[in-house]
């Protein structure tokens, strides 16, 4: 049996913090340079251009590129063969956490409770989904999420009745209610299936997809790219000021669900779309 | 078109800008957001002066980074200003002539804004650390305690945004939308 240490994990996690923060993915980068190709408005032009001018900055000068650096948000595929050595496995990717948020200057945004609103000082807790899966790696997808896209995201049951169309008429409505204020070009993540609460996971987890790359099911790569086009077409275009790039990408992740129900689960993300994978 | 301003906030300045300008700031800011509005419209309730006099001055909704040594400020975009909206009518019945943000103000707020003659600007969400190379100085005025979101005065330097809501009920949001749904 593979044995993984406690210790090795903070410091993979406490890395994948900084990078994410710092360096924005090569694949945001193309889109944003594609999108300032065949943006139509000006300002949009103007937005997209002081974002790969910030996203050069951050990387140069290894800073954050946004100052909301998000919460911190694992998938965990945990294979079932490896043993974790040293501690728990939750302990060790709050403790890289809190070290990558500290020794990295970003900010630290958790609080212990919405309702008295203190800071945790030290940007945990982190939030972890975990995968089981065949084999001996453990592999950690990580996002840091901003708050501003997520508090514009939203799900809803459907009836079953309502069909595609009402779940397409649905999330456009919540892509056009969140204009600027989650900090367009998005990219969209979309869960449809599961229940109440695998929904907005499904949709959480199709934001971890690389741009670009569709999903495997034809059908709902179909639908991803007819979402995409319905999206750019709201108007709403980069920062919320006009234009024809209102989505980078948008994911769409379907699972079973029940006979009565059509769950629906959009969850925005901004420009940055901040994702690290690492294996060990 | 790109014009340039120097801070504070002329009456010329206030009626000539129109939602859609790209303008460069200069001059001094004041930075609050969620925990710093909520503060200071609550104190004011109960008599306590503001901590800094808002007649004339821009706020911009921001919480830094911290500072790597040797830097002036972290890395410091705007935060979404909606979440300021329920506070903001009261500060510009006392004087506050401009704000720097992203996202849509309520009905009340722009409502205010036209009353009062005041602007709201955008700046890219999300360039943060672009955003971060116009700011000059930064000092923590007031509410040291609420650390990322305490008062700080900023002196700025062609800080880019646009004007998103002008004195003349103008919105970009509104107007960009429609320009290019199709």
């Amino acid at each position: 049996m593979k044995k993984i240490h406690y210790q090795d994990i903070v410091e993979e996690v406490k890395t994948m913090c900084m990078k994410s923060n710092y360096n924005l993915g090569d694949d945001v980068y193309t889109a944003f340079k594609q999108a300032l190709k065949t943006e139509k408005s000006e300002t949009g032009k103007e937005v997209l251009t002081q974002l790969i001018d910030n996203a050069d900055i951050a990387k140069a000068e290894q800073v954050p590129m946004c100052q909301d650096t998000g919460t911190a948000v694992f998938i965990v595929e945990v294979g079932q063969d490896c043993h974790i050595e040293g501690g728990k496995l939750g302990d060790a990717i709050n403790e890289g956490v809190a070290k990558g948020y500290g020794e990295g200057y970003l900010r630290n945004s958790m609080i212990y409770n919405p309702l008295n609103r203190q800071n945790t000082g030290n940007n945990t807790p982190a939030i972890v989904h975990i995968d089981l899966v065949e084999g001996d790696t453990l592999t950690f997808h990580m996002t840091a999420k901003g708050g501003g896209a997520e508090n514009m995201s939203d799900l809803k049951m459907l009836k079953p009745s309502d069909g595609i169309e009402g779940a397409k008429e649905y999330i456009l409505s919540i892509v056009k209610e969140a204009g600027p204020n989650a900090c367009p070009p998005l990219v969209v993540g979309i869960g449809i299936g599961g229940n109440f609460e695998r929904c907005a996971y499904l949709a959480k987890k199709s934001l971890f997809r690389p741009l670009g790359v569709r999903h495997e099911d034809p059908a709902v790569a179909d639908l991803e790219m007819e979402l995409m086009e319905e999206i750019n077409r709201l108007g709403i275009g980069p920062q919320g000021m006009g234009g024809s790039t209102t989505a980078l990408d948008v994911k769409v992740e379907v699972e079973s669900c029940h006979i009565a129900a059509l769950p629906v689960a959009v969850n925005l993300n901004c420009h940055a779309s901040r994702h690290q994978t690492i294996s060990m | 078109m790109q014009k340039k301003i120097h801070l504070p906030l002329t009456e010329e300045d206030l009626l000539s800008l129109k939602a859609g300008d790209r303008v460069l700031l200069s001059g001094v800011v004041y930075t609050a957001r969620d925990a710093a509005h909520k503060r200071m419209v609550e104190q004011e309730k109960e008599g306590i002066p503001l901590p800094i006099d808002l007649k004339g001055q821009v706020l911009y909704y921001v919480g830094p980074t911290p500072a790597k040594p040797g830097e002036v400020i972290g890395s410091a975009g705007p935060t979404t200003s909606g979440r300021m909206d329920a506070y903001t009518p009261r500060l510009l019945e006392k004087g506050l002539k401009g704000m720097i943000g992203k996202g849509y103000r309520n009905e009340e707020v722009k409502t205010a804004m036209v009353k009062h003659k005041a602007v709201y600007f955008g700046a890219v969400g999300g360039a943060a650390a672009l955003i971060a190379r116009s700011i000059k100085k930064a000092e923590v005025i007031a509410y040291e305690d609420l650390g990322t979101e305490a008062i700080r005065k900023l002196t700025i330097e062609d800080f880019p945004v646009f004007v998103i809501n002008d004195t003349h009920g103008g919105d970009i949001y509104q107007e960009g939308v429609a320009q290019f749904k199709s």
